[in-house]
């Protein structure tokens, strides 16, 4: 049975650099060909100018690849359990006939394969994360806006409101958001109903504001939105998508729900901020003056030229998310319990942690590195995009 | 500035009472109730005599009464026996003396309830953990804020120079480990009898002791050492220390491009005085603030460092309560938590005044 | 975004916009009484002219006084002598010479003037000068000595030693030079402190002296102040003291007053002037205003894009250049015999070089109408002197070839246009804001009155001119115009529609489309994140001006030619555009819809004067096209005597003079008027004009002075009988010819004023 010896440190290593081929290839063609055009691709080509940003958006890159051929790289099922592989040290060999001779980050506590949960562990992360920033960029946005451009009691009520969450330590919040319970209740499904539907309220508003005087084209663009969005919006929150496209389970659902709504309040005030120093700006009281909406005014004149400070945010906000979803896996909270996502991973390692530290410590790393990347990333755009 | 105190003093009212309301409407919804009665009846109750053990012990009001009970407005609900005396009731059951009975007993009164998970006073739990938690809070702040200040500083002082540019990677990487990282990360280096340091130490005869600092921070409750306390310290100060670092050195980057900065150097102040004396002030304005509003985001450290450690304090508290949905331990929590959020809001808009001549208050 | 930690803002000279904002066209006085350091040349002028004028400007013994307390050892060595500087800036692509082979002397006492349009390099000369480039920027060639020594070969601590006890600077924004968390008294103390390691207590009873010097008023409350406590007259003066408080040799002064209203600035150069005097101190004064070089400097030097093109005498420079440049510059900017008609503005053609692209041989060569292909694109030109004068020298190869005193090659007459009928009626408008306290502290708020009683009228193809300082209700008056806000009381006719309470979302496309605005700032008038074409069409698309995309498309492109812009400009983003081309967008995009009335906001002083008189005449032109009104909302008189029908002064929300321009510009004036015309600087050598320097500086418009609104600085006041000034308001007063003034002052008195200008007779032409 032991007739395979367990692999040094230098092996491990270089098998899982070999394992990961994908990543290297995808790598190394995006890498080409961005740097070749790089003058070409505005803020993202000038990304290649900055030492920090370019090792930041390597490691993003290294890990979004990870997670698209996840499929391919792992080596063992994630959920199998090869019973004599229980705590099995990095390296350890399987002994088994079939299938990938090592365990190449050593075995849990229930004998399943550690680098294969890593690597499926980022898809389950970098599936949920971007997608919530993006959401709660949506709803910060449309809320920040008028908050920061009209003021008044639109700013005094939006503005309490924001303070109200965010005034609730995170923890607690998702405790009492993210159970079983709340499930039932059909709170996340009602959440989901309005937060869902800013996204779309905004990109109708868009479009009516921009085509305001050519109703044809106007109505043509909000038949495709309203169809576009009400399959997916009746798929996310109705679980109701005939086609099966759009859909989430509820516990992911929930979790989603969750941390948008932490990470909304940060970015409406955060829009909010640029808005009121973007609108005193003499094109936006040229706009006004030519009698446009306060939708066009917010939507086309102030909006498109906070992208800047809004891109850098928004790869922070995608790390803090990553993190969020960790804190909810590390609280057990939301996720089911053979899900591979890091920080439920590293919960369930935790408990053997003096013993048998390998088992939390590889999602525990990987994380790190994810966060790690998304920052310097945004180091690396804010650096740029302050350049000329 | 009276007017400014009292203004704000209401605002954290009204935000202390939405956000109880919110928490209290949430743990109170029928499912949570339900696995509640579950809990303290038996796990195989049914449906009927759910009902029948809320409805005993006053669960079965509307919502509204329970929290103008819990608040102490209104008066405290009461359960009379077969022969119509009062038996049980929310005054009744916590107190003391059986005897005495108050027609209010709410947060007003200074009763905090009764937690179902410990089986004590919510007010005395309280009492201990946040005294634990504040011994934590306070080693972490000692390490934290001049190390970060430090940091943030010396990267900021010359921007683009190769001590920012080192300093400024340690920073980012310090808040790229959130603290069930950080927590993992130093228990397997420092506190791992199988890897890290200590196996290392032990060999070379340098250590009697299996692992060189404790796992678990248990004991740090009555006697606190560097050993059993060092590892959850640094877990919560690192995270935080790295964003405070950032958004000082930005701070200061940003204030020594300012012309009052080039008017000091070119009035022959020496660089060290450019920036202890003109640089310095205003650069710590927007920290300050930070350091402020990092309360939230500390209290989350605790709570997954208390957890990770052991450590019983009041995030470690707050999980019990969340996991066993002690409603009146976790309501207690959440006010304590939201109200020493807001005074730390309070706190950085005073400070933040005192920092900034130019903002002056109507 | 621009960012501060932007390595290319430590070059503000050459790339920040800010540097070229605000700029008002020079006109030019020579100071009438009072020894001034603008006339102080020795004995050896020649020229009649000059030495008529010297007779009233110049006070010799005064000369004596400044060269005494500044002589470091002999008085014939040169204070700073800057030989063949050149600085570069290292950016990741390229190197950009900001500065080239630049020389220029300052002797003890003397006064230097450095004068060019923005990012010409002259901020970056007096940074070269106290060595402090930041870290992309370094000297390349040639050196900077300061009483002999070499500055460039200095240690660190040795530099520090001698800035700000030797050589002080004082800067554009006086808010931004102050520290705002430390108290004014403890930034002046430092000075002594830090170089005579006095004691703090000395060194802040010397600060209170200096400050009782700059003539600030309570020097102990100001000591104990923060700067924001102070107002920006007050905040300049803060800064001259602080570089004052060690006695320098040498003062460089950047643009000190270009941040300031008109009147407040006066009062700085007065100051400026005085104390230059008294503390013999040499300086370094960089402007873009060639009128307050004539009045503060002896010599000048300017600058055109990185190299000195003519230094000499003011005198010898202001009415013998020898440089092209010199001259086009003199020609762009309005004069008092400008006229818009008869003698209009002479732009200079093409765009400022930018430093990376400047052309072989003489850099102001593909702009200039003496260029001589073969001879001027060929070498570098080097620095020639002009014989025959003192130090003049200029960098122009053919400058003995040129009939220097030919009349410009293009300047063109053309007829007046037609005033038609009233287009626009204000009657008794007025508008309040109410200011209040905050959401829960009760009580009323304030009430802020920012236009009292607004009644004018103006007609098509007019140009009405609205002037005024900071906080006299102009932009709030625009705001009203433009339906923005809404009239609190009275009357707006526009046609026979009163506008006055329809805000812009209620009224119609037509009345939209048919008032229009030109914005001031040009770096922020246009999207910078939509093309320049794209910016035309949705103006377009508004006002429904035209059916189709393709005709919409047309469209804009004709507009483009309207502003005289190449149609290829309609696919470009903002930022690749100069300030003037964004400009002319804005002219393009206000008259989309074919307006009647366009409210012009400051819309050239953001701009270089070269540029200026370009956007000028391209106003001009189109209301000449179009018979529009136009609403010419200006702090700077000289424009608006170029090229207004009719002025209206505003003070504090009040219109306290209204009347054609020669009325306008001609006694009787209100006091007001006089002060300010009293104040612009201008650039002419043969103009003479009476000095007025008004103390203090404008009251805010949340707590206004009672009767009169100028009482608090009216030097007229003792004339008027009894208290009648701090409590009546003035009633309008009729004088001849539509002529309205609001002022106590009786008929006699006004009968009594003498002239601000007047030219002295050996110039007239």
């Amino acid at each position: 049975m032991m007739e395979d010896q367990a692999l040094g440190w230098f092996a491990t290593i270089g098998r899982m650099a070999m394992q990961v081929w994908p990543v290297w290839l995808g790598m190394a063609v995006i890498f080409g060909l961005s740097i070749r055009f790089k003058r070409r691709l505005g803020l993202y080509g000038k990304l290649f100018d900055s030492t920090v940003g370019m090792i930041g958006y390597a490691i993003v890159l290294f890990w979004v690849l990870v997670a698209v051929f996840a499929s391919l790289i792992i080596t063992h099922d994630p959920l199998a359990q090869v019973a004599i592989m229980k705590n099995a040290a990095p390296g350890s060999p399987t002994g088994l006939e079939d299938g990938y001779p090592y365990y190449l980050l050593g075995g849990d506590a229930l004998a399943r394969d550690v680098f294969s949960r890593m690597v499926m562990g980022a898809r389950e992360v970098l599936k949920i994360a971007p997608a919530a920033a993006l959401v709660a960029y949506a709803v910060g946005i449309c809320l920040g806006l008028p908050a920061g451009y009209l003021g008044g009691w639109w700013d005094d009520v939006l503005s309490f409101i924001a303070n109200l969450v965010l005034a609730f330590p995170v923890i607690l919040l998702f405790f009492l958001l993210v159970t079983p319970e709340i499930q039932q209740t059909g709170i996340p499904n009602g959440m989901a109903a309005i937060l869902f539907a800013i996204p779309l309220v905004l990109m109708a508003l868009m479009i009516h504001s921009r085509f305001v005087t050519q109703p044809a084209r106007r109505n043509l663009w909000l038949a495709i939105l309203a169809i576009v969005g009400i399959w997916a919006y009746a798929g996310l929150v109705f679980d109701a998508d005939p086609l099966g496209v759009w859909r989430m389970p509820p516990n992911l659902l929930n979790v989603f729900i969750a941390v948008v709504f932490v990470n909304a309040p940060t970015v409406f005030r955060i829009v909010r901020g640029i808005t009121m120093d973007i609108k005193n700006r003499d094109y936006v009281a040229a706009a006004q003056t030519r009698g446009e909406s306060g939708a066009y005014i917010m939507l086309w004149e102030i909006m498109p030229n906070a992208r800047g400070p809004l891109i850098v945010d928004f790869c922070l906000r995608i790390g803090y998310t990553t993190i969020l979803l960790g804190t909810l896996g590390f609280f057990g909270l939301g996720v089911s319990p053979e899900s591979p996502d890091w920080g439920s991973t590293i919960n369930q390692g935790r408990r053997l942690l003096t013993a048998y530290p390998h088992a939390a410590l590889a999602p525990a790393l990987a994380l790190m590195m994810l966060v790690l990347g998304l920052n310097l990333l945004a180091d690396g755009l804010r650096e740029e995009s302050l350049k000329d | 500035m009276l007017t400014f105190l009292a203004r704000r003093l209401a605002a954290i009212a009204a935000s202390a009472l939405v956000l109880t309301f919110v928490v209290f409407a949430l743990t109170n919804l029928d499912p949570n109730l339900e696995k509640l009665a579950k809990g303290q009846g038996s796990a195989r109750m049914s449906d009927a005599e759910v009902e029948s053990w809320l409805a005993g012990n006053g669960y079965d009001r509307p919502m509204l009464t329970r929290y103008g009970e819990w608040l102490g407005v209104l008066p405290g609900w009461t359960a009379e026996g077969e022969d119509g005396t009062v038996v049980r009731g929310r005054c009744i059951d916590n107190a003391a003396d059986r005897e005495i009975r108050p027609r209010f007993c709410g947060v007003m009164q200074g009763d905090w309830g009764w937690s179902t998970r410990f089986r004590a006073p919510v007010g005395e739990i309280l009492a201990d953990r946040l005294a634990a938690t504040g011994k934590l809070m306070f080693w972490v702040m000692v390490v934290m804020v001049p190390s970060a200040l430090l940091l943030g500083v010396l990267a900021g002082m010359r921007e683009g120079s190769r001590t920012d540019r080192t300093l400024s990677t340690v920073a980012i990487a310090s808040t790229s480990t959130p603290e069930y990282v950080m927590g993992v990360l130093l228990i397997a280096l420092l506190a791992s009898s199988q890897a890290g340091l200590s196996p290392m130490l032990k060999e070379w005869g340098l250590l009697d002791a299996p692992v060189l600092f404790q796992g678990n921070a248990r004991s740090a409750v009555g006697d606190a050492n560097f050993w059993n306390f060092t590892l959850p310290v640094m877990t919560v100060a690192l995270y935080g220390m790295g964003y405070i670092a950032r958004m000082t050195r930005a701070s200061m980057t940003e204030v020594m491009t300012q012309q009052y900065i080039r008017t000091a150097r070119l009035k022959g102040v020496p660089f060290r005085d450019v920036v202890m004396k003109h640089a310095l002030r205003n650069a710590l304005i927007a920290p300050f603030t930070v350091i402020m509003l990092q309360f939230p985001w500390l209290l989350n450290g605790v709570v997954i460092t208390e957890v990770l450690f052991s450590y019983p304090g009041f995030g470690w508290t707050l999980v019990e309560a969340a996991g066993n949905n002690d409603i009146e331990l976790l309501l207690a929590s959440s006010v304590v938590a939201v109200v020493l959020v807001l005074a730390t809001q309070l706190i950085s808009d005073i400070g933040y005044v005192w920092l900034n001549p130019r903002i002056r208050l109507a | 975004m621009v960012d501060p930690r932007d390595p290319t803002a430590t070059e503000p000279d050459a790339f920040d916009p800010r540097w070229g904002a605000s700029q008002e066209p020079s006109l030019g006085p020579s100071a009438e009484p009072g020894p001034a350091l603008g006339a102080g040349i020795g004995p050896d002028r020649a020229d009649e002219a000059e030495a008529a004028r010297s007779s009233a400007a110049e006070t010799p013994p005064a000369r004596d006084d400044r060269a005494a307390p500044a002589g470091a050892g002999n008085g014939d060595d040169p204070v700073l002598e800057i030989e063949n500087l050149s600085i570069s800036f290292f950016t990741r692509l390229r190197e950009i010479p900001a500065v080239m082979d630049f020389s220029v002397k300052v002797m003890p006492g003397e006064a230097v003037g450095l004068v060019g349009e923005s990012g010409c390099g002259k901020s970056t000369v007096a940074l070269g000068v106290m060595q402090d480039l930041g870290v992309n920027g370094r000297i390349v060639g040639g050196s900077v000595r300061f009483k002999g020594r070499d500055m460039g070969s200095m240690s660190q601590s040795e530099l520090r030693q001698i800035r700000g006890s030797q050589i002080a600077m004082i800067y554009q924004e006086p808010m931004a030079s102050l520290n705002p968390a430390m108290r004014v008294g403890d930034q002046l103390a430092e000075v002594p402190m830090i170089h005579e390691g006095m004691a703090r207590k000395e060194a802040l009873a010397m600060a209170r002296q200096v400050v009782a010097d700059v003539r600030l008023p309570d020097p102990d409350r100001i000591l104990r102040a923060y700067p924001h406590q102070l107002s920006g007259g007050q905040q300049q003066r803060i800064v001259i003291a602080m570089a004052l408080m060690s006695k320098p040799a040498l003062l460089i002064l950047d643009e000190p007053t270009t941040a300031l209203d008109v009147t407040v600035e006066a009062g700085i150069v007065d100051l400026v002037k005085d104390l230059g005097r008294k503390y013999g101190t040499s300086m370094l004064f960089i402007s873009h205003n060639l009128g307050l070089i004539l009045e503060t400097c002896d010599r000048i030097c300017v600058m055109y894009s990185g190299e000195a093109v003519e230094t000499g005498s003011v005198d010898d420079v202001f009415d013998r250049m020898r440089h092209p440049y010199t001259q086009a510059l003199f020609r762009s900017i309005p004069l008092p015999g400008a006229n818009k008609n008869s003698r209009p503005l002479v732009p200079i053609r093409g765009n400022f070089p930018l430093p990376h692209e400047r052309p072989q041989g003489c850099n102001f060569g593909p702009r200039c109408d003496h260029f001589v292909d073969g001879v001027c694109n060929v070498t570098d030109i080097p620095m020639e002197p002009v014989p025959g004068d003192d130090r003049h020298n200029t960098r122009c190869i053919r400058f003995d070839e040129i009939d220097w005193d030919a009349p410009p090659a293009h300047q063109a007459a053309t007829e007046e246009t037609p005033i038609g009928n009233v287009v626009l009626r204000l009657e008794d408008v007025k508008k309040y804001y109410h200011v209040s306290p905050g959401m829960f502290s009760g009580g009323d708020g304030q009430v802020v009155k920012a236009n009292e009683a607004l009644s004018f009228d103006a007609r098509s193809g007019e140009t009405l001119a609205i002037v005024g300082e900071s906080g006299c209700g102009k932009s709030t008056l625009a705001k009203v115009l433009m339906g923005l806000e809404t009239a609190t009381s009275g009357n707006i006719m526009l046609y026979d529609q009163s506008i006055q309470n329809t805000p812009i979302e209620k009224r119609g496309t037509d009345t939209v489309s048919s008032v229009q605005m030109v914005f001031q700032n040009p770096f922020d008038t246009l999207n910078p994140s939509m093309s320049v074409g794209r910016q035309i069409v949705r103006a377009l698309e508004i006002f429904g001006t035209a059916r189709t995309d393709a005709e919409r498309h047309q469209r804009m492109l004709e507009l483009l030619d309207l502003v005289k812009l190449p149609r290829a400009f309609a696919e470009r983003m903002p930022r690749q555009l100069s300030g003037g081309q964004k400009q002319r967008v804005g002219i393009a995009r206000a008259f989309a819809g074919g307006a009647k009335v366009v409210v012009a906001d400051e819309p050239v002083s953001a701009l270089d004067v070269s540029v200026q008189a370009a956007v000028t005449q391209l106003l001009m032109d189109i209301q000449r096209e179009h018979g529009t009104t136009l609403l010419f909302i200006s702090h700077d008189l000289s424009v608006v005597r170029y090229l207004a029908d009719r002025v209206l002064v505003m003070y504090l929300g009040h219109v306290v003079e209204i009347g054609s321009t020669e009325q306008v510009f001609a006694p009787p004036y209100h006091p007001y008027t006089e002060a300010l015309l009293s104040a612009v600087p201008i650039a002419d050598t043969a103009v003479e004009k009476r000095k007025i320097v008004l103390e203090g500086d404008i009251p805010s418009a949340m707590n206004p002075p009672p009767g009169c609104p100028f009482q608090t600085r009216c030097p007229w006041k003792d004339r008027v009988p009894g208290n009648r000034c701090e409590t009546q308001m003035p009633p309008m007063r009729r004088m001849a010819g539509g002529h309205e003034i609001k002022c106590h002052l009786s008929d006699e008195e006004f009968a009594s004023m003498r002239p601000v200008f007047s030219r002295a007779p050996e110039a007239a032409e």
